[in-house]
């Protein structure tokens, strides 16, 4: 696939190359059948073309390369000048109208423009989250001008800071970015389908606020929070915490943060029937991906569920299964757990 | 640890209730707590036991204690713990564990174990089924046993046939045997119970390690059995107001009906009456030998005694069946969602080996349950019930002989005291002269009842003495739900007596506001109306009829495994056991909020409300 486009539909997660972890992870979610605000990715190929446009115009990877990564002056003042220029050289006409195109198809009162780094939420974990987000962006021209700031990401200080420590390539570095209709957020929150506190596999943990995810996200607002049983439902804790603000829709494109009033700010944001309809999602995506799940979400005003984000839980998943009990030849030899004293 | 500060009262500080004295002292000398006894962890089995013992029903905890220590201590040879000390103190009975704690011994006993208990699992089916044969022959002897009663002659038969026994010494023989009888059931009881629950026990402690915030009834939804003896009282009850429908009779069962006007209706009112009349006798035999308690006091009566019960629910079904509600259990629905549920879990495991050890597990654990969940019909309903019932006869004989006023006033006297009252009768009849006890029972029976009404009035802490670091029996933590976690929940309640929340072991999720119905024994179950919260100390499952009206159940005793968490799974009641304090912190009429899932219970109103108002 070397289109400047693709949607979501015609990608999956083996995609990622082109489409980044988040691009590949809708695409892979959509074509699985589960609930994601519609969207497309403009790909690293987009990204490839205007690069060898700036390219042609003046040095971009080999200025990285050469600059020294301990010199944090350097690096700041290198920084401005690829990202000013990546905001500001002209994009190639056949990306621009590819973007506008597809923007126009979407037909989408407001989009989230959001980074898809090809590393990004892969192998390595701590690169993540060195990527902008953008909500509620109103117009094409708005759509185009984030896309670039995703891009210029790349070139932030920590960014280029971190590639240069560990020595990664410029060749490889690339970005696809997300673009997808923009959810009317009531609740949103993150979804693991495992404990974070005991890694147990058997029950799902769920944090929610009102208003956008990125309240919950960000740790601007405290989540409520249940966890409960994967495949029994049983909900068996129901911290409801006192969640003072939301995050919405600003005048004019963008988000603003609301105060709310103590009855609001002390309410469930999820009805138990909403965290059933949120463990079903959760399990599908997890059988389908075959290992548990760190997933975001929102609940629109209409009270359909949507997930913007699946990506593998890693934390848990990187330590070694040890077995739980030893299998005897006699399995009667178990029941000495308990007779044996050998309990405790 | 162990918090030196925070403890229960030591044995030695316990008060005898003043006026008490000597009902006190006629329970016999070694259940009397003695000075060296505060060195011992105990707990008040106010599982089995909520209320104060009359004198002769301790023998439901002498058999029982009896048994189960011979077959700890020595058929099975249970390696960390022998068998069970009781003390009674003011009707209530304590207990403490006799633990093995010498590495030596306990690897002795490892090996005694092994080829005696695996001997039972491995032929698990097949004692099972001797053991059913066994039960039901005991049952037939009891049942053989003739009503006591003395002739003014011997009849001639006597005489032709040579028997050369006189009438005064049966009554020392049916007494005898039933007492050899009851306690043989409770060595039966014990032939299984604690193989039973170590299997269901391993399994449970492997789901905790795979699944470390698994809830307890999530593991005993996967073991659970279908086919139960427990559940068939109940099936019973609704078959009957199915046929009441089907036979156009079912007019005659109305809500606070008299249940003798009701079956002489019945027999009144032509064939379809009677037909059901034959159906209540088929239902009757032998299922409604089941106890409206738990069996372990002489006033738990069966339904065959009183019919109270069953009928107060067949109302109550006979309107869910003609408006066309489905009231059957859902057996195969039952059984599916078991399966899947162990599949479930299965997949989630990481490795072959602990799919292979779950495999196994989960595998005894169900050869093992149907035990587990079907004893409890034969031996503390259907034996004991017969056991009490023949005790009365006696009751009822001595009554007629002066000895007291009441066939019940038989149950103030020790098992031993009404053996020398009845050898004090046959004496009499020998001699042809009078008894004694008319002049020496009635005050004591007198005195007695003024004890066990006293007693009823005080409360009894949950536990004495300093609390061990580790409660190992796993017949302690499963069936009465004791824990550390528990037992610091009962120390903290004491000491935070304004918090509104009770915790307990969550038993069936779910969460429901209500008003509170605190019942304290089983005479005020018809106090429940519809829409109510059941607060009480233990229930059981014959309580399962009435389980329609409830919204919810909370108890203070019981563990995840208590026949109340399973019956309350069994009809998706949400239920929390073993909060310790429940009927003594919830006032009746309170409006309570109970969550299941969480095993909380919580108090949203400051006072009472009125009742009816």
């Amino acid at each position: 696939m070397s289109a400047a486009v693709a949607w979501f539909s015609e990608v999956g997660i083996a995609d990622r190359p082109t489409v980044g972890g988040k691009g590949g992870s809708l695409g892979e979610l959509t074509g699985a059948g589960i609930a994601v605000p519609p969207g497309f990715v403009v790909t690293t190929h987009a990204f490839e073309q205007f690069l060898a446009a700036l390219e042609a115009r003046d040095a971009v990877r080999a200025k990285v390369e050469a600059v020294d990564g301990t010199d944090l002056g350097a690096v700041m003042k290198l920084s401005e000048e690829l990202r000013r220029r990546v905001v500001e050289e002209p994009l190639p006409a056949e990306v621009e109208q590819a973007i506008l195109a597809a923007h126009a198809e979407l037909a989408a009162a407001a989009v989230a423009v959001r980074s898809s780094a090809t590393t990004e939420d892969a192998e390595d974990a701590s690169f993540a989250g060195l990527q902008d987000t953008f909500l509620w962006v109103l117009s094409a021209a708005d759509t185009v001008a984030r896309v670039r700031e995703c891009w210029g990401s790349l070139y932030s200080v920590e960014s280029m800071t971190y590639r240069l420590k560990h020595g990664l390539p410029e060749e490889g570095v690339a970005m696809a970015v997300v673009v997808q209709q923009m959810v009317d957020a009531r609740t949103a929150g993150v979804m693991f389908t495992r404990s974070p506190t005991t890694g147990d596999k058997s029950v799902i943990t769920i944090e929610g606020a009102w208003g956008l995810g990125s309240a919950v996200v960000s740790g601007e607002v405290t989540p409520d929070r249940w966890v409960m049983g994967k495949i029994t439902g049983e909900i068996s804790v129901r911290d409801i915490s006192h969640k003072h603000a939301k995050q919405v829709q600003a005048p004019g494109g963008g988000i603003v943060e609301v105060e709310l009033d103590a009855a609001d700010a002390d309410r469930p944001c999820l009805t138990d029937e909403e965290l059933q309809a949120l463990r079903d999602v959760g399990r599908r995506i997890e059988r389908h991906y075959r290992r548990p799940q760190d997933i975001e979400w929102a609940i629109d005003k209409s009270g359909a569920l949507m997930l913007l984000q699946a990506r593998p839980e890693t934390v848990w998943s990187a330590k070694e299964a040890a077995p739980i009990a030893e299998t005897p030849a006699n399995p009667l030899h178990h029941v000495m757990n308990i007779f044996g004293g050998g309990r405790r | 640890m162990a918090d030196a500060a925070k403890g229960f009262p030591l044995p030695s500080s316990l008060k005898v209730v003043p006026g008490t004295e000597a009902a006190q002292a006629a329970y016999p000398y070694y259940t009397q707590f003695v000075p060296e006894d505060d060195q011992r962890f105990w707990f008040y089995n106010s599982m089995h036991f909520p209320e104060p013992m009359h004198h002769f029903d301790m023998i439901t905890a002498e058999a029982a204690y009896v048994a189960m220590g011979a077959f700890n201590t020595r058929v099975h040879v249970l390696p960390t713990v022998k068998g069970i000390h009781h003390r009674i103190i003011n009707g209530r009975v304590y207990i403490g564990s006799e633990p093995v704690t010498d590495p030596d011994d306990i690897a002795e006993r490892v090996g005694e174990f092994q080829q005696r208990a695996f001997y039972y699992y491995e032929h698990w089916e097949d004692l099972y089924d001797q053991w059913k044969v066994k039960m039901k022959t005991l049952i037939a002897d009891a049942q053989a046993l003739p009503t006591p009663s003395l002739p003014a002659y011997e009849p001639l038969e006597t005489v032709h046939s040579g028997k050369g026994v006189a009438a005064n010494h049966n009554l020392l023989d049916i007494y005898q045997k039933q007492i050899e009888g009851y306690h043989r059931m409770w060595h039966h009881h014990f032939e299984f119970l604690l193989l039973g629950y170590g299997a269901y026990m391993t399994f449970f402690d492997f789901c905790k390690k795979a699944f470390p915030e698994i809830s307890d009834q999530a593991i005993s939804r996967m073991v659970a059995g279908m086919e139960a003896e427990i559940f068939r009282p109940d099936e019973e009850v609704k078959r009957l107001a199915r046929r009441a429908v089907e036979l156009g009779v079912d007019s005659h069962f109305t809500d606070g009906m008299d249940i003798d006007t009701v079956l002489a209706e019945l027999d009144r009112v032509g064939n379809a009456g009677k037909e059901w009349l034959g159906e209540l006798e088929t239902s009757r035999n032998p299922w409604f030998n089941v106890s409206s308690g738990d069996g372990f006091y002489h006033y738990h009566r069966s339904w065959n005694d009183d019919l109270s019960l069953p009928f107060a629910a067949l109302p109550g079904y006979i309107d869910k069946i003609k408006s066309g509600t489905n009231i059957e259990r859902p057996t195969a629905q039952l059984i599916e969602e078991r399966e899947a549920l162990v599949a479930d879990y299965r997949e989630l495991l990481d490795t072959d080996e602990d799919r292979a050890a779950y495999d196994q597990l989960i595998n005894l654990a169900h050869r093992v349950f149907p035990y587990v969940e079907g004893h409890k019909f034969y031996c503390e309903h259907w034996y004991t019930n017969l056991f009490f019932n023949k005790i009365r006869e006696f009751g009822a004989l001595l009554r007629d002989h002066g000895f007291w006023e009441k066939e019940e006033d038989v149950f103030h006297l020790t098992q031993y005291e009404l053996e020398s009252a009845i050898v004090d009768l046959m004496l009499s009849w020998a001699i042809g002269g009078e008894a004694r006890g008319p002049s020496y029972w009635p005050a004591i029976v007198k005195q007695r009842a003024a004890a066990i009404e006293e007693w009823g009035k005080h409360g009894s802490s949950p536990a004495l003495g300093a609390v061990p670091d580790l409660i190992d029996d796993p017949a302690i933590v499963m069936l009465w739900g004791i824990t550390r976690e528990s037992l610091d929940t009962w120390l903290n309640a004491d000491s935070e007596p304004d918090s509104n929340e009770l915790k307990g072991f969550a038993a069936c999720h779910g969460v429901v506001e209500g008003p509170a119905r605190v019942v304290k024994s089983v005479e005020e179950i018809s106090r429940l109306q519809q829409g109510d919260i059941l607060v009480c100390q233990v229930t059981n499952p014959t309580w399962a009829p009435i389980f329609q009206k409830i919204v919810a159940a909370v108890s203070d005793i019981g563990g995840s495994m208590s026949h109340m968490a399973i019956v309350a799974r069994e009809y998706g009641l949400p239920a929390v056991v073993g909060t310790g304090t429940a009927t003594r912190r919830i006032k009746d009429g309170q409006r309570i909020r109970v969550d299941g899932g969480r095993g909380t219970v919580t108090i949203l109103d400051d006072e009472p409300a009125l009742e009816d108002a």
